[in-house]
């Protein structure tokens, strides 16, 4: 009974959550954040078990209001839906559960609203995943992005302007998607995917089909901070609260890129796309540009929130790129780097939230090798993140880099697989020089840093915890890679 | 060529509010002249979707007796009309965050110039 209902309870629970953390917040505070987690954590119990129970079945398409799809809005909710919303709303669930100290810490009064909007935020991105309405996709994406403005505005003092042109950018992307979906349907005259998808070919070559796709592209990029749209991104997640950055950067621009995966290779088609301007070929060779200035930029930067910003443009590039590829190995190795990478980035994130809680600031060059004994498991988790990122077996950015790899060489493509690899050695360049500061002891220093520590100089277990958990969870992702892949490998849409 | 022009003038107009729309996001100095070009961006999008529900000698899609249903072109394609309804309220809700955000911005550097913020940042 309860499976046929799966995808909308995941997505409306967190609605319900968003009414009933204000509710229970004005009597007392202290219970938003305990909702907030328990919200999250119900979604993700549900997102796993229907992930398990849908593994094998067909595609489920849940109708609103018993309305049958081109009339009424449904939800789709086969295997990449699902893969995503597990990744999303897990993540979701241990951020959260990681914010309590932040908030008390740096916004204690503002704690109902930022819980009741991180729900709403998360039910604009299990809309989007879910959807299978182009119009519908339009205002979960809107109610994603306000969201997301309003927890880029509570933090620092330059967080409300960062927000503010994260919100002209976002918004102008926005309206130019709508505008590309509205140029579909003077064609089509419908907004299903699944009903369009069927529809599209006989329209090949029709220039408002182009311009719609080139427009889509553009819009939805821009929430995935792809290369010429990335601008709005270090100074927002730079300037936000350390616990609005952890719960953004790893989702947001992955659903971004679930979007276009499903726009480009499920309703488009890479035969459809490629067929008068080699779109494929240029959103691939944007995301290659986008991977070396991420790293570039990167290498530049002293602040750990910006660094790790920088290094967000550079591997959303990996996934866009993997699509571009439209292999069934570029296809795996985006899809593995989408759970890899957002594991990765919250992991790294709340390192950085660790130790602004602890030393007040997250800024490199301060680091010291006393940090080594003082945060001796932030600093394993930081390491381990840091590792994988550079992309070194036995640990999970490895499998996604080889899957990526094996895609370029399938599809003779060197320039690619030459991005790739010297990108890995420009991740090793940035991440190494944050290990060499904590782990390797200045050769100059005269004045011997205070080594002995207390012991108890670790963060909180409410932070640590979680923060261990996605280090491991890197570490099991790399170890058991073959039944993840053989998962994906289901996933793979019909046509190549 | 003359009838291209006259034949498509609503869209015309809506690339005229479009072209007008970006030069104020991308030109404008002033933040809330950026928001002002952001809302013309959106309108403009919004008046292209209402223009393509439109056909003519048509009647609004209430249903009348006297005219029947079963003939599509007397009436006018109510979806996009309705849909628009949607992306007005989310075009007056980004402006309602985005006033905020100002109001927020303008308390903390009592200026809305962007390149004096910009300073005042670095």
């Amino acid at each position: 009974m309860i499976e046929t209902h799966l995808p909308a309870i995941i997505s409306l629970n967190f609605l319900a959550f968003s009414v009933l953390i204000p509710l229970f917040g004005i009597w007392k505070r202290e219970l938003c954040q305990p909702l907030a987690s328990l919200g999250a954590g119900i979604s993700a119990v549900f997102s796993v078990y229907g992930f398990i129970y849908y593994l094998n079945e067909i595609p489920l398409r849940y109708l609103f209001g018993g309305w049958e799809p081109p009339v009424g809005i449904e939800f789709v909710y086969d295997g990449l839906s699902a893969f995503v919303i597990v990744v999303i709303n897990v993540i979701a669930f241990i951020v959260l559960i990681h914010s309590r100290q932040l908030a008390v810490n740096e916004f204690p009064n503002k704690q109902m609203a930022y819980y009741s909007v991180a729900m709403l935020l998360m039910l604009g991105f299990n809309g989007m995943v879910l959807t299978g309405d182009l119009f519908n996709l339009f205002v979960f994406l809107e109610i994603a992005s306000l969201s997301m403005y309003a927890l880029i505005a509570i933090g620092d003092r330059a967080a409300p302007f960062s927000a503010f042109r994260y919100l002209i950018i976002g918004t102008a992307g926005g309206t130019l998607y709508l505008l590309g979906v509205g140029f579909l349907y003077t064609v089509t005259g419908t907004l299903n995917i699944i009903d369009m998808a069927p529809m599209l070919p006989e329209f090949a070559g029709n220039t408002a089909v182009i311009t719609a796709v080139i427009l889509m592209i553009v819009g939805i990029g821009t929430k995935a901070a792809l290369f010429p749209m990335h601008g709005w991104l270090p100074d927002s997640y730079t300037y936000a609260a350390s616990s609005s950055s952890a719960l953004i950067a790893p989702i947001g621009t992955k659903v971004a890129a679930y979007v276009l995966i499903r726009v480009m290779l499920y309703l488009f088609g890479i035969e459809l796309l490629d067929l008068v301007v080699p779109i494929s070929y240029t959103v691939g060779v944007l995301a290659c540009i986008g991977i070396l200035y991420g790293s570039i930029m990167a290498i530049a930067q002293n602040e750990l929130k910006r660094m790790l910003a920088y290094s967000s443009i550079s591997q959303i590039g990996y996934i866009i790129m993997g699509i571009s590829l439209a292999n069934p190995f570029g296809f795996i190795g985006a899809l593995l780097h989408i759970l890899n990478h957002a594991v990765m980035k919250a992991c790294l994130f709340m390192v950085a939230a660790n130790l602004r809680h602890k030393e007040g600031h997250s800024d490199i060059s301060l680091f010291e090798h006393s940090y080594r004994r003082k945060y001796p498991w932030t600093m394993f988790s930081f390491s381990v993140a840091a590792i994988s990122m550079v992309g070194l077996p036995p640990l999970a950015g490895f499998f996604s880099k080889w899957y990526l790899v094996l895609g370029t060489v399938e599809a003779d493509n060197w320039l690619f697989l030459a991005v790739i690899l010297i990108s890995s050695l420009l991740n090793a360049v940035y991440f190494f020089r944050v290990l060499e500061k904590v782990y390797m002891k200045n050769p100059d220093d005269e004045v011997p840093v205070q080594d002995h520590v207390g012991e108890n100089n670790e963060v909180q277990p409410s932070m640590l915890y979680p923060t261990m958990v996605f280090a491991v969870g890197l570490i099991l992702i790399g170890i058991f890679n073959v039944a993840i892949v053989a998962m994906i490998m289901n996933m793979i849409p019909s046509g190549f | 060529m003359f009838d291209f022009i006259l034949g498509h003038y609503a869209y015309w107009l809506t690339i005229i509010l479009l072209c007008i729309g970006l030069y104020g996001i991308m030109f404008k100095k002033n933040l809330v002249k950026k928001t002002i070009g952001l809302t013309i961006l959106q309108i403009s999008v919004v008046l292209f979707w209402v223009s393509i529900g439109s056909k003519w000698d048509a009647t609004v899609p209430v249903r009348d007796p006297g005219i029947p249903t079963a003939e599509v072109a007397n009436y006018l394609n109510p979806l996009p009309h309705t849909l628009m309804l949607t992306a007005i309220v989310v075009g007056v809700a980004t402006l309602g965050v985005a006033f905020a955000l100002l109001v927020a911005t303008y308390n903390r550097y009592k200026t809305l110039d962007e390149e004096e913020i910009l300073e005042q940042i670095q």
